[in-house]
C-alpha cells in the first residue's frame, strides 16, 4: 500500500511538470501579452519585471528562472491587481472556493448516493423513476442554466436569497445548490448502476440465505461494491467541481480563485494565471492520488496486485 | 430404509409448487406443479438437467427469487407442520433462513462476499439469529472451520475469499451454513464447480456432519452418480415436474420412467465397457410453450400416442412414484 | 449494414439463436425501439436537427435571420412576429437559438467525431498489438489523463486565435482519452476470448477476425460511448462560450445566448430561458439515447 501512494506521488512530480511547462510555453505563446495592454501596470514594476523575469531572454530561460521562483515559494506579482502578489491572491482566493466545493461535495453526495440506493432497491419502479428523472435532469441543466435559474426562482422573484455576493452565510446556499445539484444528479446515477450490479451477484443471495435483514443486506454486503463507482467518479468530480466553480463563481460573483483564474485569462494577467494553472493541477492530482488510494483500500482484490 | 409416514411427521412438505420467469420471450414455467417432503434427518436427492427446475425449486422454498421477473404462482411449502414459507411474512421467513434452514450454492466463488473477510462472513448468521457475543462467534466460526478440515482455521479466518482454493471455499460455506446448527440444509451443486478428487471429500464432509447434527439434507444435482453414495430417496425432476420419485435403490434398480432410464444410460461409468457413449437424443425443452402432456415425448424411445395426455405423478408401487403414463398403466416394463 | 453480420461464435453456441436466428444487432435494435425515452429521445434530435437546419432557412425567408437588428424594437417578450421574442438589440431570439443550435450541435458531432477517430484508432492499436507497445502508448494516456483538461481548453482557447475549428480541436482533444480506454479494453478482452481463439483455430485470417468479430463486438461500447460524448462535448462547449472563450461574434452558440439570457435575466427572463430549454432538451434526448443504446447493446442482460 505504501509502495503504491509513493509510487503514485514520483509519477505525479513528471505530470505536474509537463502541466507546468505546458501552461507557462502557451501562456508565452499568447498574443497581447500584459505588457501590450497598456493599462496593465505602473512603469516602474514593468521595469523590475523585465529584469527579474528576464523577458528579453529566451523562453526556456524564463520558465526555469519561474520554476526556480516558484519552488521557493514566490509566484510573483499580478498584474491586474496592482500590490497584490498572486501568493496573495491565492491566498485569499482559495479558501473560499474550497468552501464552495466542500459544501457542493457534501450536497452532491447527501442527496445523491441516498437517492441512487433508493432507486436501486425497486428497478423500474416508482421508487426508481422519480429520482433517476430528477438526475437526468440535473445532468441536463449545467450549472451555468441551473445557476441563473435558481437567482430567477429563489433571488428575484421570491427574494429568499442575494443574487449574488458571499457576505452572508446565506449566500452559500444558492451557489452550492447549483454545483452541488449538477453532481448530485451523476453521484446518484453511478450509485444506482454500482447498486444494481451487486445486487445481481450471487454473494447477495447468499447473504439473503443467511437471514439477513433487507438493510443488512444492503449496508453490510451490498454498499461497499455499490460505491466503489461513485469513488472512483469522485477523482474526476473534484475536478469538475474546481473548474465548475469558474463558471458558479462568476454567476454568484464569488471572490474565488476560479473567477480570478477566469479573469487572469481574459486580462492575460499571465502570472496569476500561471499560478492559479498550477495550483488546480496540483489539487487535481493529489484528489486523484487519494481517490485511487480509497478504491485500493475498499476493494481488497487490488490490493494483492 | 425405514417405512415412512407420510404425513405430519415431515419437517418439510412442498405442495403444488408452480413458479414462473416473466420474460421478453414468454413466460417460463420452470417449476410446475412440484409436490414432495422430506423427513428430519432424512436425504433427499433432486436430479435432473439444467433447466429441469431443480434450483429454482430450492430457491422457491426458500425465497431467493427475485420477484420481478419470477413469480410463484401457487402451492405451499410447510415447514415442521407449522409454517407457509410461500405465504409467511419476511420477518418470519428471515427467522428461518439461516437458522432452520440453510443453503449452499453451486459455485463458492461468486457466492462468498469477495470485499468481507471470511471471518465476518462465517459469524453473520450468529449475529443475526443468536445473543451472542463477537467473540464467541468467532470462536464458534473457528471451530466450524477445524471441523471442515481447515488447518490454522484461526489465522486463515482473517483472510478474503479470493485468497483460498475452490475446495477451501466450499467449506467455507458449508461451515458458513452449518454453523447455526440447521433442521435443513439444502445443497444446490455443491460440487459442480470443484475438481473431482474434492468432490467426494465435500461430500464426505457434508455427510459427517449430517450424521453430527441428525440435519436433513436437500441434494441438488445433475450427476446421478453423486446420488447413489448419498442419497434416501431421489426427485427425477423433468421440465419443471416431478417425473419419478423412489428410493434410491429402486431408482437404480427398478427404474420406473423413461428419462431415468435414459440418465443412467449417459452414465459412461455404468455402462459396459467398449459400449459406445449414450446421450439423450433431442434438446431439452422450451419451458414457455406449454405442453399437453409428457414434456418428455420428444426424446422419448417409448412414446406413444396417449402420452400427449396429461399426467400427474402417481404411486406405481409402495414407495415408489412414476409420471410416465405407460409405466402407470402397467403398459411399460424398464 | 446491420443487417448481414453473422451472429459471433459465441451465440452460434446459443441454442436459443440457432432456434431463432436473431443477430445481435437486429435484437439490438428491437429493444432499442422498445424503450420509449430512447424513441422519444431520437424523436426530439431529428426535430431540433431539422429545425436548426432547415428550420432555420425557412426563418430567414420570411425575414428573420440571427443577426438582423431592430435597434427601435429593442427587447420584447414573445409575440406574433417573434415567436420567442426579441433581445436588446431587437434580434429574433427563434432564429438564434436555431442558428445557435447549429454551432452547438455541429460542434458536438465534429468533436465527438474527431475524439472517436483519434481514440478508436489508439485504442484498437493498444488493444490489439498488446505488450510493451500497449503499455506505452496506455502509459502515455494516464499521463495525459492527469491533466486538468478543462484548464487547458481555457488556456488554447486564450492562446490562439478563437475560430470554430479551434473549438472542434481543442475538445476532440480532450475527449478521445476515454474513448482509447474503453476501446483499448474492449479490444483486449476480446483478444482472448475464446470465441477469438476459436477462429484462430479454425485458420481464419487476421483481418477477417478483425472485421468479422472483433469490431461488431467493439462497436457496441463505441456506439454508446460516442452517443454519451456528444452532450458532454456540447456541454464544454457551451461552458467556454458562457465564459466568453468559445464562440465569438457573429457567430452564436447556445452556451454564448444563455450568458447573454442569464446576465439579462432580471429584465428579460424568455432570453435565458428558450437556449437554456433547448440546450436542456438536447442533453436530455442525447442521454436517453446513449442509455438506451447501452441496455440495447448489452450482451450480457439479453437473457432474462
Amino acid at each position: 500500500m505504501i509502495r503504491f501512494i509513493i509510487r503514485r506521488v514520483l509519477i505525479s512530480i513528471p505530470v505536474l511538470f509537463i502541466i507546468a511547462a505546458l501552461a507557462f510555453f502557451m501562456i508565452k505563446k499568447a498574443p497581447g501579452g500584459p505588457f501590450a495592454k497598456e493599462r496593465s501596470a505602473p512603469p516602474e514594476i514593468l521595469r523590475n519585471l523585465e529584469a527579474q523575469y528576464g523577458l528579453d531572454k529566451p523562453v526556456y530561460e524564463q520558465f526555469y528562472i519561474y520554476v526556480k521562483n516558484a519552488l521557493q515559494g514566490d509566484l510573483g506579482p499580478s498584474f491586474r491587481y496592482a500590490n497584490w502578489s498572486v501568493n496573495d491572491l491565492i491566498r485569499s482566493g482559495f479558501p473560499v472556493s474550497l468552501e464552495l466545493g466542500c459544501w457542493s461535495l457534501m450536497i452532491a453526495l447527501l442527496i445523491g448516493i441516498p437517492a441512487g440506493i433508493i432507486a436501486s432497491i425497486k428497478p423500474n419502479s416508482i421508487s426508481d423513476y422519480i429520482p433517476m428523472s430528477l438526475a437526468m435532469i440535473g445532468i441536463c441543466l449545467p450549472t451555468f442554466v441551473m445557476g441563473p435559474l435558481l437567482v430567477g426562482v429563489f433571488a428575484l422573484w421570491l427574494g429568499w436569497y442575494n443574487s449574488s455576493g458571499w457576505d452572508f452565510a446565506y449566500d452559500r446556499v444558492l451557489p452550492a445548490l447549483t454545483l452541488g445539484g449538477y453532481y448530485a444528479a451523476y453521484v446518484a446515477r453511478m450509485t444506482r448502476g454500482g447498486m444494481l450490479e451487486v445486487l445481481s451477484q450471487d454473494f447477495i443471495r447468499t447473504a439473503r440465505a443467511k437471514g439477513a435483514s433487507s438493510v443488512r443486506v444492503i449496508r453490510k454486503h451490498a454498499l461497499r461494491g455499490g460505491l466503489l463507482p461513485v469513488i472512483s467518479f469522485l477523482g474526476p468530480a473534484t475536478a469538475g467541481l474546481l473548474t465548475g466553480s469558474f463558471v458558479v463563481e462568476t454567476i454568484f460573483d464569488i471572490p474565488g480563485l476560479g473567477r480570478y483564474f477566469v479573469t487572469s485569462a481574459f486580462n492575460r494577467d499571465y502570472l496569476l494565471l500561471m499560478g492559479a494553472v498550477m495550483f488546480y493541477a496540483i489539487l487535481i492530482v493529489f484528489m486523484n492520488l487519494v481517490v485511487d488510494v480509497l478504491q485500493v483500500w475498499l476493494n481488497p482484490k487490488l490490493r494483492f496486485d | 430404509m425405514s417405512a415412512l409416514p407420510k404425513i405430519d411427521m415431515a419437517l418439510l412438505q412442498v405442495q403444488n409448487l408452480r413458479t414462473s420467469f416473466y420474460t421478453r420471450n414468454g413466460i417460463v414455467r420452470a417449476v410446475n406443479d412440484v409436490s414432495f417432503q422430506i423427513e428430519k434427518g432424512e436425504t433427499l436427492g433432486i436430479v435432473g438437467e439444467s433447466g429441469s427446475g431443480k434450483s429454482v425449486t430450492c430457491y422457491s422454498i426458500l425465497g431467493l427469487i427475485p420477484q420481478p421477473p419470477g413469480r410463484i404462482e401457487g402451492g405451499k411449502a410447510i415447514f415442521d407442520g407449522g409454517l407457509d414459507l410461500l405465504k409467511c411474512s419476511s420477518k418470519e421467513l428471515n427467522k428461518v433462513r439461516g437458522r432452520r434452514i440453510a443453503m449452499i450454492f453451486q459455485d463458492p466463488m461468486t457466492s462468498l462476499n469477495p470485499y468481507l473477510r471470511i471471518e465476518e462472513q462465517m459469524i453473520e448468521p450468529l449475529l443475526i439469529h443468536e445473543k451472542i457475543s463477537r467473540d464467541d462467534a468467532v470462536a464458534r466460526a473457528v471451530q466450524g472451520l477445524t471441523e471442515m478440515g481447515i488447518q490454522d482455521a484461526a489465522s486463515r479466518i482473517k483472510s478474503f475469499p479470493h485468497q483460498f482454493s475452490g475446495g477451501m471455499r466450499q467449506r467455507v460455506m458449508i461451515a458458513m451454513a452449518l454453523i447455526t446448527k440447521p433442521d435443513l440444509l439444502i445443497a444446490d451443486e455443491p460440487t459442480t464447480a470443484l475438481d473431482v478428487t474434492v468432490q467426494a471429500q465435500i461430500l464426505e464432509l457434508i455427510k459427517k456432519r449430517q450424521a453430527d447434527l441428525g440435519m436433513a439434507v436437500i441434494l441438488v444435482t445433475h450427476d446421478l452418480g453423486i446420488i447413489s453414495g448419498f442419497c434416501d430417496r431421489v426427485n427425477v425432476m423433468y421440465a419443471g415436474r416431478v417425473v419419478e420419485s423412489a428410493g434410491t435403490h429402486d431408482l437404480f434398480y427398478k427404474t420406473k420412467h423413461p428419462y431415468t432410464k435414459a440418465l443412467q444410460k449417459s452414465i459412461p461409468a455404468l455402462q459396459p465397457k467398449g459400449a459406445e457413449l449414450y446421450t439423450i437424443p433431442g434438446m431439452p425443452p422450451d419451458l414457455s410453450k406449454e405442453v399437453a402432456g409428457c414434456a418428455f415425448v420428444p426424446r422419448c424411445e417409448f412414446a406413444k400416442p396417449e402420452c400427449n395426455h396429461p399426467v400427474k405423478l402417481l404411486d406405481v408401487e409402495s414407495d415408489h412414484s412414476s409420471a410416465c403414463l405407460r409405466v402407470q398403466r402397467g403398459d411399460l416394463k424398464l | 449494414m446491420a443487417e448481414t453480420l453473422e451472429p459471433n461464435l459465441v451465440e452460434l453456441a446459443s441454442l436459443e439463436n440457432v432456434e431463432k436466428g436473431t443477430s445481435l444487432w437486429k435484437d439490438a435494435q428491437h429493444r432499442l425501439f422498445k424503450n420509449k425515452m430512447a424513441v422519444f429521445g431520437i424523436v426530439v434530435l431529428g426535430v431540433l436537427a431539422l429545425a436548426c437546419t432547415v428550420g432555420y432557412g425557412i426563418a430567414r425567408k420570411a425575414g428573420l435571420g440571427h443577426e438582423i437588428q431592430d435597434l427601435a424594437l429593442g427587447a420584447s417578450a414573445p409575440s406574433a412576429k417573434h415567436w420567442l421574442g426579441t433581445d436588446p438589440l431587437g434580434r429574433d431570439v427563434l432564429s438564434r437559438v436555431l442558428y445557435g443550435g447549429r454551432i452547438s450541435l455541429m460542434v458536438g458531432v465534429v468533436a465527438t467525431a474527431t475524439s472517436l477517430i483519434i481514440g478508436v484508432l489508439y485504442g484498437a492499436i493498444a488493444g490489439f498489438l498488446g505488450g510493451k507497445v500497449d503499455s506505452i502508448l496506455m502509459r502515455i494516456v494516464d499521463i495525459l489523463y492527469a491533466l486538468p483538461f478543462t484548464i487547458f481548453v481555457i488556456l488554447l482557447m486564450v492562446v490562439f486565435e478563437r475560430s470554430l475549428l479551434l473549438i472542434f480541436i481543442a475538445i476532440g482533444a480532450v475527449e478521445w482519452l476515454t474513448m482509447a480506454r474503453i476501446v483499448r479494453g474492449q479490444v483486449m478482452s476480446l483478444r482472448h476470448q475464446e470465441f477469438v481463439e476459436a477462429a484462430f483455430a479454425l485458420g481464419l485470417r487476421k483481418r477477417r477476425i478483425i472485421l468479422r468479430h472483433i469490431i461488431p463486438n467493439v462497436l457496441g461500447p463505441v456506439i454508446v460511448y460516442a452517443t454519451l460524448t456528444v452532450p458532454a462535448v456540447m456541454l464544454l462547449e457551451a461552458f467556454i462560450s458562457f465564459l466568453g472563450l468559445g464562440v465569438q461574434a457573429p457567430d452564436t452558440s447556445w452556451g454564448v445566448l444563455i450568458k447573454e439570457g442569464a446576465d439579462a435575466m432580471e429584465e428579460y427572463p424568455w432570453l435565458l430561458i428558450f437556449p437554456g430549454a433547448a440546450l436542456a432538451l438536447t442533453l436530455f434526448s442525447l442521454n436517453f439515447l446513449g442509455d438506451g443504446l447501452r441496455d440495447a447493446l448489452d450482451v450480457r442482460a439479453s437473457k432474462d
